[in-house]
């Protein structure tokens, strides 16, 4: 494939059916294994954004292009096997097993039993879970993180060059939190993917981000690398740093 | 105990009943499950189509069960009589709490699961099987449990319409005013939808337990065996009974045309190699009328008065002979052949308590229009709808009663004049009951209620094909008057004889109607 931008979006407009506008004009190249963070506030189009690159959502004017293709000319069921979605509430299948709740993609791309079995447990080991403890267990047995953890591994699964993650770890517990974004930085530089992650924590995007974005109206008020984003005049990008210097200055190791 | 003797008498009577019930349930359910589920399925997803499917589904079953079974009579091809029509029903029935709890299963599953699915890149069929109809199963469940416990309930009233099913024991119990025969259909059905919501209340929990684990190919195999069951079962109940060789003998809800259909059914089983299908106890004059019509039914006894009234509706007629003459033609030239009178003529009789008879001095109906505005009368439904009815009879006779009559099921007027919640009844001249219950028959002294000759009414069609017929039924041409149908009625509603014993053992006491002698 060329050496294009993994995802591009071209003056992107999007309104909710019978709602507010959510993104005008909007414009954003990610590249190829960089890990784009996406900060604004609640309803402006972060989720979005998200559902527009695996076409859970058709633009209503503009296009975004995955892998040098409009998502209009993929097949909307490939496409979304050819990209892994990590959501906030995680969506486990409360009646599958772990261990079956993780072969879910590969099952449904006929991959052979030994090839989903073997898989399932390289995947389960990436993200810290031991398979022979947790395969055969079910999403309520488990713990928060623990179940972002199978979110994650599920996402994995076929292996897909892109990963889309909607507020991975805003539902657990600092501490937990702290751990996952460790987690993630480790299976990252295994699996090197590009990551479209969306978060309305500053501190977190700036500790999970190769590059960071801030949403306001629509559109990108800044887009630069974690270290530069304080060099921004957008008054947007201020509020963000207002409302946690202290991450800023100390959360990065 | 009686109940039990009488289970055990009849027990392979008593097992078909119990089965035939049991297939009807599980047949009408599995079909309604099979289109309530695919149907919840749409609703969800196209709500805009969904809400009308639901409202439809609603009305359908507000539909009290009896008359839902009436209107089906002379439906064509869905409707007539016996266990197509019941099924029918009960799948009508059936269908409403089984996609209603489709759509709320569907529903209860948390928006981030079904997300998850698409995002993932299942197909909508992908989501349903895997997803969708795996957490809503529960849910589904439960609405079968729903519609299997009121499935068995409704199943009881098809034996209105000749389904079978305990529901006859029921029926049968009610016509005769014996308790026994009423548990003895009531206990087993009570019994059955119990151990049917037991059954499926334990399958409903372990379906909510989250597990799934891989049983996956054990569930597909039962459930392979359970689609190919229910195909069998439901093909066995509506398996087209015309066959050449067979004749349906069909009888309305009350004691005496039930041994009079198995009187005409152990003769033709005597005298040709027929097979008889009875279908007795089916319902009133108008349930045995349309599926005559319908070619449901080959044969049954109906009485001339209530033919030339009820099912032809011209004037009453007095003359015995030119009610014959009319009836006869009206039946011809409806392809029906009606036979040769049996002999006796149940009319209509007025009937009250001896005690109030004797104590009132009152022998005839005119006597009665003297204490009648003291009085309370209840009388059949199709007694305050025929013209040769209760209109006819108060104008008749200038009778006022104290308040309008009550109706109800003629079967429970005898009862209820025995109780004393009423004080005057219209009922049958053979019935057995008369005796039983020390009740008087008042004397129609003005000659009002018209002739009810019992003649046996067949279809021309049937007849054509099997001309022996007349030969046989023939044999009963006048052999049979009143006082003897009175016995034997009584012997079904006092002594407690199956019809089964009462018409062979009048058969036996008769040797004139023996093949020999009638051949000589």
């Amino acid at each position: 494939m060329s050496e294009g931008p993994a995802i591009e979006f071209e003056n992107v407009s999007y309104r909710h059916p019978g709602g507010p506008r959510v993104l005008v004009d909007f414009c954003c190249a990610i590249a190829r294994g960089e890990t784009l963070a996406l900060v604004g506030r609640s309803g402006t189009g972060k989720t979005t954004i998200l559902r527009l690159i695996n076409r859970l959502l058709l633009p209503d004017a503009g296009r975004v292009i995955v892998e040098g293709r409009s998502t209009l000319d993929w097949d909307p069921i490939r496409l979304r096997r050819h990209i892994g979605y990590v959501m906030q509430e995680v969506g486990l299948f409360p009646h599958m097993s772990i261990g079956r709740n993780v072969a879910v993609v590969p099952q449904l791309e006929d991959w052979s039993t030994d090839r989903i079995r073997a898989r399932t447990d390289e995947v389960l080991n990436l993200v810290g879970l031991d398979p022979e403890t947790y395969r055969d267990r079910f999403p309520h047995e488990l713990s928060g993180g623990q179940r972002q953890r199978v979110g994650v591994a599920r996402a994995l699964a076929v292996d897909p060059p892109i990963l889309l993650m909607d507020e991975p770890f805003g539902a657990l517990d600092p501490l937990t939190r702290a751990e996952m974004h460790r987690e993630f930085h480790r299976i990252q530089s295994q699996v090197q993917k590009t990551i479209v992650c969306v978060t309305h924590d500053m501190g977190e995007a700036v500790a999970l981000g190769t590059r960071l974005g801030v949403l306001a109206q629509g559109r990108l008020a800044a887009l630069a690398a974690p270290a530069e984003i304080a060099d921004s005049k957008d008054p947007e990008v201020q509020v963000f740093l207002d409302a946690l210097p202290h991450l800023v200055n100390t959360g990065r190791s | 105990m009686r109940l039990i003797e009488f289970w055990l008498n009849n027990r392979l009577e008593f097992l078909d009943a119990i089965l035939r019930h049991l297939a009807l349930v599980v047949a009408a359910v599995g079909v309604a499950a099979a289109v309530g589920v695919p149907l919840g399925v749409l609703a969800h997803r196209r709500p805009r189509l969904g809400g009308p499917i639901i409202g439809i589904a609603n009305v359908v079953q507000t539909i009290p069960s009896l008359a839902m079974f009436g209107f089906l009579i002379p439906i064509p091809l869905i409707g007539g009589i016996g266990a197509r029509a019941a099924l029918i029903v009960l799948f009508l029935y059936a269908l409403l709490p089984i996609m209603r709890t489709t759509v709320s299963g569907l529903k209860s599953i948390e928006p981030p699961v079904r997300e998850a699915g698409v995002a993932m890149g299942m197909t909508g069929w992908q989501l349903l099987k895997l997803v969708e109809l795996p957490l809503a199963r529960p849910s589904i469940i439960a609405g079968l449990r729903v519609a299997t416990v009121v499935g068995v309930g409704t199943a009881t009233i098809a034996a209105a319409i000749g389904a079978g099913g305990l529901g006859e024991y029921i029926f049968r119990g009610v016509a005769s005013v014996d308790s026994t025969v009423i548990l003895a259909g009531a206990i087993p059905a009570a019994v059955m939808a119990l151990l049917a919501d037991f059954t499926l209340g334990w399958m409903e929990r372990r379906a909510s337990v989250r597990r799934s684990g891989d049983h996956g190919i054990l569930f597909r195999r039962l459930a392979i065996v359970a689609v190919a069951g229910l195909i069998l079962l439901t093909g066995l109940l509506l398996w087209p009974d015309r066959d050449e060789g067979r004749i349906v003998i069909g009888s309305k809800n009350f004691t005496e045309q039930v041994i009079l259909g198995e009187l005409l059914a152990q003769l033709i089983e005597r005298e040709t190699s027929l097979s008889v299908e009875r279908r007795l106890n089916l319902g009133d004059t108008l349930v045995c009328e349309t599926a005559m019509r319908a070619g449901d039914l080959d044969l049954y006894v109906e009485y001339t008065g209530t033919a030339l009234t009820a099912i032809f509706k011209q004037a009453v007629i007095l003359d015995s002979e030119e009610v014959n003459r009319r009836v006869s033609s009206s039946y011809a030239s409806t392809g029906r052949t009606m036979l040769e009178p049996l002999g006796f003529n149940n009319t209509y009789v007025i009937l009250i308590r001896r005690e109030d008879a004797r104590r009132l001095k009152i022998s005839t109906i005119s006597h009665l229009t003297k204490f009648a505005p003291k009085m309370v009368a209840g009388f059949g439904a199709a007694f305050l709808d025929r013209e040769d009815g209760y209109q006819g009879l108060i104008n008749a006779y200038g009778l006022r009663f104290a308040e309008p009559p009550r109706a109800m099921d003629l079967s429970l007027t005898y009862r209820a004049l025995a109780e004393k919640q009423v004080d005057v009844i219209a009922g049958d001249a053979t019935n057995g009951l008369i005796a039983k219950l020390d009740l008087v028959a008042l004397e129609d002294d003005r000659r009002y209620f018209p002739p009810y000759m019992a003649v046996p009414v067949i279809r021309t069609e049937t007849l054509n094909r099997q001309p022996e017929l007349r030969r046989v039924i023939s044999i009963l041409s006048g052999a049979i008057d009143d006082s003897q149908m009175q016995r034997m009625n009584y012997e079904a509603d006092v002594e407690r004889k199956e019809p089964r014993e009462i018409v062979s053992s009048f058969l036996a006491r008769h040797p004139e109607l023996n093949r020999e002698r009638h051949l000589n």
